[in-house]
């Protein structure tokens, strides 16, 4: 009884508070537009007995995914959503390896203020992660004032609201995601085998070619899909830091959902999007899972 | 071996100076007397003392402050039990279906958990407002709670629960005075992230807020898309302030409990 209990209450809140709710989406994508309030055809009554319920589910079809392959905003944005998280991604790897080197090669009394320091932004406001860009980068900002002072350029540079801006925002704000799986690794990296390599001849550059990166695999998988999958979606960087030109489809779905209130399109991209997104989370899965085993 | 080197420290030094000099940067010009928030014209808290009037911003941190309390507690409850389930229940129906909806969140893009529990809302003709936020808010973070504290029950060595149920206390006592005092660093800090996420999330809430209830984010995002403010950056000072202060202190009090412990391991030993 107890145990029922114990079980049910949780399942049942994440039945009807997050399973339900994609049935809901999965339905209206399949609905028609109407100009109604809810403002999609058909509705559901059950009232209507077993003859309401066959003409509900004769009257779901296709149409708005068809339409989502038609007009080419939708297949733009998702090309340049996938684009837009693959390009940050290995920005994110390039910027995250050596500071996670650097870390996991720091003296030991030093590694708990480098965890924190590393930590720390992550229970920080994302919002205002993202927002303090905003005064470095535009026209007027604290970076294109720095490089006139300088004299590198002699123009201001325009970055914010295009898709720099967009890539230094998911740099920025993933950064730990990247950091923290690949320090993990490093740190439990045998420096024995790197002393055994240098003996056999190895440059120290071979050796962290040929013995580090790839001991520190596991890492970087873990710690690219941490920032690729939730890039994809995202909707606060390009829509702060992006311009009209930055197509996200996480923006799309907003838009198409609060200023269009076109409800069955949107549900219909959001149930492409994780189509999208179940590919990379099932290898995301299957690379955790290979660690645990590893590690048993 | 490990070599400290020069390419360390400058990756380190730089890594961190990104990592900072933008939040830095935010900091010392929510105290610029200017309007215009990249020319520097003087020290003053000015802004600080407009925020404290502005009346908007105030109802909506109240509003936050009550969605993150309610839904981080709520969470913190079904959190832990689901990880009770997972770690302990052994098989049943539907067990894997379970993990899946525990895990599936962590992973969702906001704009489609916003998109379906609005959907859902409106369909069970629910009105918008805070409700529907502490209801949403409880959905997600869970499962990060769910994470937190079943990555501790893991590790938890289960004979003491027997050893409790054999001296005659009932299941129930068991959990209170055995299970929930070694498994509690993990719940509080389920807790806090719970918490954390709720103060910081715009998207879902967006999504499930009415016009009666702005969230502080919501309000935010409205207000810095139209640029930067300095008003804004006064605030941003201020949450960047209370973060900074609460983890720093969290993980003085638990080095300090953590040395404690090691002394009565060592004294327990000796004895």
């Amino acid at each position: 009884m107890r145990r029922l209990f114990l079980i049910a209450v949780p399942y049942l809140w994440l039945l009807a508070l997050f399973l339900i709710p994609f049935v809901i989406v999965l339905k209206i994508a399949l609905s028609d537009t109407a100009l109604a309030i809810p403002p999609y055809m058909p509705t559901l009554d059950f009232a209507g007995g077993w003859q309401a319920i066959k003409d509900f589910f004769s009257a779901l079809d296709m149409e708005n995914f068809v339409f989502l392959t038609e007009d080419d905003l939708y297949w733009k944005s998702y090309l340049s959503s996938l684009q837009i998280a693959a390009v940050s991604t290995v920005l994110t790897l390039l910027v995250g390896y050596p500071l996670a080197y650097g870390m996991a090669m720091a003296p030991d009394e030093w590694r708990p203020t480098l965890m924190m320091l590393m930590i720390l932004p992550f229970w920080t406001s994302f919002l205002i992660r993202v927002y303090s860009w905003m005064g470095i980068l535009s026209n007027e900002g604290f970076l294109n004032q720095f490089l006139l002072w300088t004299g590198l350029i002699s123009e201001p540079l325009i970055i914010l609201n295009t898709n720099s801006a967009v890539y230094i925002g998911i740099v920025y704000t993933y950064l730990p995601f990247m950091v923290l799986p690949i320090y993990s690794a490093l740190e439990k990296l045998d420096g024995s085998l790197l002393e055994a390599a240098e003996d056999l001849g190895c440059s120290r550059l071979t050796a962290f070619w040929l013995v580090t990166i790839p001991l520190s695999k596991s890492g970087i998988i873990a710690g690219s899909f941490l920032v690729f999958i939730p890039a994809l979606g995202e909707f606060v960087i390009p829509s702060l830091l992006g311009g009209s030109g930055t197509l996200m489809i996480g923006k799309v779905l907003w838009e198409e959902f609060f200023s269009n209130r076109d409800w069955p399109v949107a549900s219909a991209v959001a149930v492409v999007l994780l189509l999208i997104l179940i590919i990379p989370i099932i290898l995301f899965q299957r690379n955790e899972q290979k660690e645990r085993e590893k590690n048993q | 071996m490990r070599r400290f080197t020069w390419f360390n420290a400058t990756a380190l030094t730089f890594g961190f100076v990104f990592l900072y000099l933008p939040m830095i940067i935010l900091v010392i010009y929510s105290f610029n007397a200017s309007k215009l928030v990249t020319v520097w014209a003087g020290f003053s808290t000015k802004w600080y003392a407009e925020l404290f009037q502005n009346d908007a911003f105030l109802d909506a941190a109240w509003v936050t402050l009550q969605v993150g309390v309610a839904s981080s507690t709520l969470a913190t409850i079904l959190g832990t039990m689901a990880a009770y389930v997972l770690v302990r229940a052994g098989r049943f129906h539907g067990r894997t279906l379970f993990s899946g909806m525990i895990y599936a969140p962590l992973v969702m893009p906001e704009v489609i958990t916003g998109l379906s529990l609005l959907l859902l809302f409106i369909g069970i003709g629910l009105d918008r407002g805070i409700f529907t936020i502490i209801l949403a808010h409880t959905t997600f973070s869970m499962c990060y709670v769910s994470v937190v504290v079943s990555s501790r029950l893991v590790s938890f060595d289960q004979s003491l629960e027997e050893a409790a149920l054999d001296l005659g206390c009932s299941p129930f006592e068991s959990f209170r005075l055995v299970t929930l005092p070694i498994i509690a660093p993990a719940v509080i800090s389920g807790w806090l992230l719970a918490f954390t996420l709720s103060l910081d999330d715009l998207v879902i809430a967006s999504f499930t807020s009415g016009p009666s209830a702005t969230t502080l984010p919501i309000k935010i995002f409205s207000a810095v898309r139209l640029g930067v403010s300095p008003e804004i950056n006064a605030l941003s000072t201020l949450m960047i302030g209370i973060v900074a202060i609460g983890v720093i202190s969290a993980s003085i009090v638990s080095k300090r409990a953590a040395v404690k412990q090691r002394q009565d391991e060592q004294a327990a030993d000796r004895s």
